[in-house]
């Protein structure tokens, strides 16, 4: 895969796939790469869905929408097994995290220097194909996953009663007490964001990471000695493995964040 | 690791697919889930319903049977009985007819006979008158002796 190079060094190999399409500067800059591949793919997702929920019938489902159709039951399940009440907005969004997170992983899972070798074509020097690999994208939806939790908690308990709340509990509701009460729900209520964003992120960063070590035995290949049969021999069955571990591995954090979030918005509704 | 405005084109990315998930492919699917749901309750209840009501007619069909066999075996007796009456009538009333007859028949021998018999014994009388007179040589008024050859024909 990474022959494909030509004579660019380890480092500069991984330093140009870890470098993302980006116009502008400072904060203002836009990663095109993230923003484009993870568009693309809530359109695919929201086509394959929409298509179906078009056409949907009880009768006799076709093979396409038993297969929509399973997705949505399994998600709904998992959702009400967590959240107790109407579930009409956090299933859906739950179906949202799931699909979008599991496609965006998928990109994964292309052969590494494909997607960027397509972009150059189209002119563009760099490329990062996995929107769940940057940041922005697992933070973005955590954010929003964090504001949401913040709404429910309003919903369920009122301004006052969520205030309330952040001060009295664990500990009681001593004045001594408001400061170290308040210190330690602030930390549990950012560590649900955090730790949903950088869960996803460093799992998808690490396996791409992974992708391109192994890309880089290939660089080894020369010619026809031991060294190169060993490098050849390491990228093909290792790249192999991987990305059949990683099958399960994109798979799971998309139903980890998901599973997640419903947990957290169904904490938010839970009174302490 | 960099943020930058990417995150926000991403929430906004998010947002968006979050409202057209929760407005158009949501409720479509999961009521025609729901729907089929449903479907497959009434087919199954319907099944049952079905095979219950089929049960109870086969019971009434077969009570049904039942009674009809025993009606019919009841028409059959009562029809034999009367068969066997109708027999016996017509045989006793054969053998009364026979009696009738016999005893008409018989009637009539004796009638016969005695008519026979009358018959005999006045030719008998007159013979005997018309002996006599050859005899006496001498008519005899059969007019006048009426009464001696009625006495005469009685004797005989």
């Amino acid at each position: 895969m990474a022959t494909e190079q030509g004579g660019s060094s380890s480092t500069e190999y991984i330093v140009h796939h870890l470098t993302h399409l980006k116009v502008g500067e400072g904060f203002w800059a836009l990663h095109l790469d993230t923003l484009i591949v993870s568009t693309l793919l809530g359109a695919v997702f929201l086509w394959i869905f929409y298509s179906a929920a078009r056409k949907a019938t009880s009768g006799v489902p076709g093979k396409f929408q038993a297969f929509v159709e399973l997705v949505v039951e399994f998600v709904d399940n998992q959702v009400s097994e967590v959240f107790h009440g109407n579930r009409g907005f956090v299933a859906p969004l739950a179906l949202t995290i799931f699909v979008w997170v599991f496609l965006m992983n998928f990109m994964d899972l292309l052969p590494l220097d494909y997607p960027a070798l397509i972009a150059s074509a189209a002119g563009a020097h760099y490329f990062r194909a996995v929107p769940t690999a940057d940041v922005n994208t697992t933070f973005a939806m955590s954010i929003t996953v964090f504001v949401l939790i913040i709404f429910y908690s309003i919903r369920a308990k009122g301004l006052g009663g969520f205030g309330h709340e952040l001060f009295t509990a664990p500990f009681g509701s001593h004045f001594l007490l408001w400061i170290p009460n308040f210190f330690l729900n602030l930390v549990e209520l950012l560590s649900k964001p955090i730790s949903l964003a950088m869960r996803l992120f460093g799992n998808m960063y690490a396996g791409e990471l992974v992708f391109m070590l192994i890309a880089l035995l290939g660089f080894t290949v020369a010619g026809l000695d031991l060294g190169s049969g060993l490098g050849f021999f390491g990228q093909v069955v290792m790249g192999a493995a991987w990305t059949i571990f990683h099958i399960l591995i994109i798979t799971l954090q998309a139903f980890i964040f998901m599973v997640l979030t419903v947990v957290y918005i169904s904490m938010a509704q839970a009174h302490h | 690791m960099e943020f930058n405005a990417t995150l926000i084109g991403q929430a906004i990315v998010f947002l968006i697919l979050i409202w057209f998930t929760v407005k158009f492919i949501w409720p479509p699917l999961t009521r025609a889930i729901e729907e089929r749901q449903k479907k497959i309750a009434e087919g199954l209840s319907a099944a049952d319903r079905g095979r219950q009501e089929l049960e109870e007619a086969k019971s009434r069909a077969d009570a049904i049977i039942r009674e009809a066999r025993e009606r019919a075996s009841q028409i059959i007796e009562q029809a034999q009985h009367r068969a066997n009456d109708m027999i016996e009538q017509a045989k006793s009333a054969a053998a009364a007819e026979g009696q009738r007859l016999v005893a008409a028949a018989q009637q009539q021998i004796e009638l016969e006979a005695s008519q026979a018999r009358e018959n005999l014994r006045r030719d008998v009388a007159q013979l005997a008158v018309r002996t006599a007179a050859k005899l006496l040589e001498r008519e005899i008024d059969e007019r006048a002796h009426a009464d001696l050859i009625n006495k005469l024909a009685a004797q005989i």
